[in-house]
């Protein structure tokens, strides 16, 4: 058991959080937050195996992360937006009642 | 950073840690007060920083604290805060077949782990910490990297942009016709 073990476990254990939470609550900011879980997984893992990794000196892992998080921050934003719109408009945030274009 | 430590120190440390980071995301997952989730998402944001410099990764620790636990903690808290429930608490939290979901994500989890803790090409145990300042960072942002952190840049503005048109939208087009 290596610590890049450690490491995988814990982000995988916060993946399976984030998705457990993601699709079976039923308010959509929490879906957002479950989301937001999963992506801070992946980064854990790309810091973890370039950590690990056989040649830390190139810095590939770290970039990526940066470009992720800003990516992340620039999904949330969008995100919370739309969820503030469609409370605007259905008088709700529960996923579940959001069903306009059900068949 | 830790390179002298001993290693149970970074042990105890690793797992301080992770037990906050996960129990703080399985609370943000599951409490019915949607402030407490936040926070407890706020905690688990600080506790992947500290995972984050626990691997010598320095620059993405303060940044994950600033943009994360800063910036979109609040965001989230205010985006709660703006769309409250009337009548909290008369539902339940979870959609009607949620345990569907529960255990969706635990064989994801059993999959993965699986995959994991039997890989037999991640044993390279301790490894010396590598070197990654912030100058070198910003030369490789400044040089390698310079047109995908240009096209980020152009990314984040269109982003930020239409997130404001979208949350506004609804004002405009209820104040000239009035009807749906």
């Amino acid at each position: 058991m290596t610590p890049l073990h450690g490491y995988l476990l814990i982000s995988a254990m916060l993946f399976a959080i984030g998705l457990g939470g993601a699709i079976t609550r039923r308010n959509a900011i929490i879906v957002l937050i479950g989301i937001e879980l999963m992506l801070n997984a992946a980064n854990l893992n790309f810091i973890a195996f370039w950590r690990f990794g056989p040649n830390p000196e190139a810095l590939t892992g770290i970039v990526f992360v940066i470009f992720s998080i800003a990516v992340a921050a620039a999904e949330a934003a969008v995100g919370l937006g739309l969820i503030i719109s469609i409370y605007r408009h259905y008088k709700t945030a529960n996923v579940d009642q959001i069903d306009s274009m059900k068949g | 950073m830790f390179k002298g430590s001993p290693k149970s120190v970074m042990t105890v440390a690793f797992v301080i840690l992770g037990v906050l980071t996960l129990s703080s995301g399985i609370a943000a997952m599951m409490q019915r007060n949607l402030v407490h989730c936040a926070l407890s998402l706020s905690i688990t944001l600080a506790g992947l920083a500290g995972l984050y410099l626990q691997l010598d990764a320095q620059f993405v620790g303060f940044a994950q604290i600033l943009i994360y636990v800063g910036a979109v903690a609040i965001l989230i808290v205010f985006a709660i805060l703006l769309t409250r429930e009337n009548e909290p608490g008369s539902q339940s939290r979870y959609i009607s077949n949620g345990y569907l979901g529960f255990g969706l994500a635990l064989a994801l989890f059993a999959v993965i782990g699986g995959a994991i803790v039997s890989s037999k090409t991640l044993g390279r145990g301790q490894v010396p910490a590598p070197e990654a300042t912030v100058r070198q960072l910003g030369d490789q942002l400044m040089t390698r990297y310079v047109l995908p952190l240009e096209v980020l840049g152009l990314l984040l503005t269109v982003a930020l942009i239409g997130a404001v048109i979208i949350a506004m939208q609804e004002k405009e087009s209820k104040s000239p016709g009035g009807t749906k």
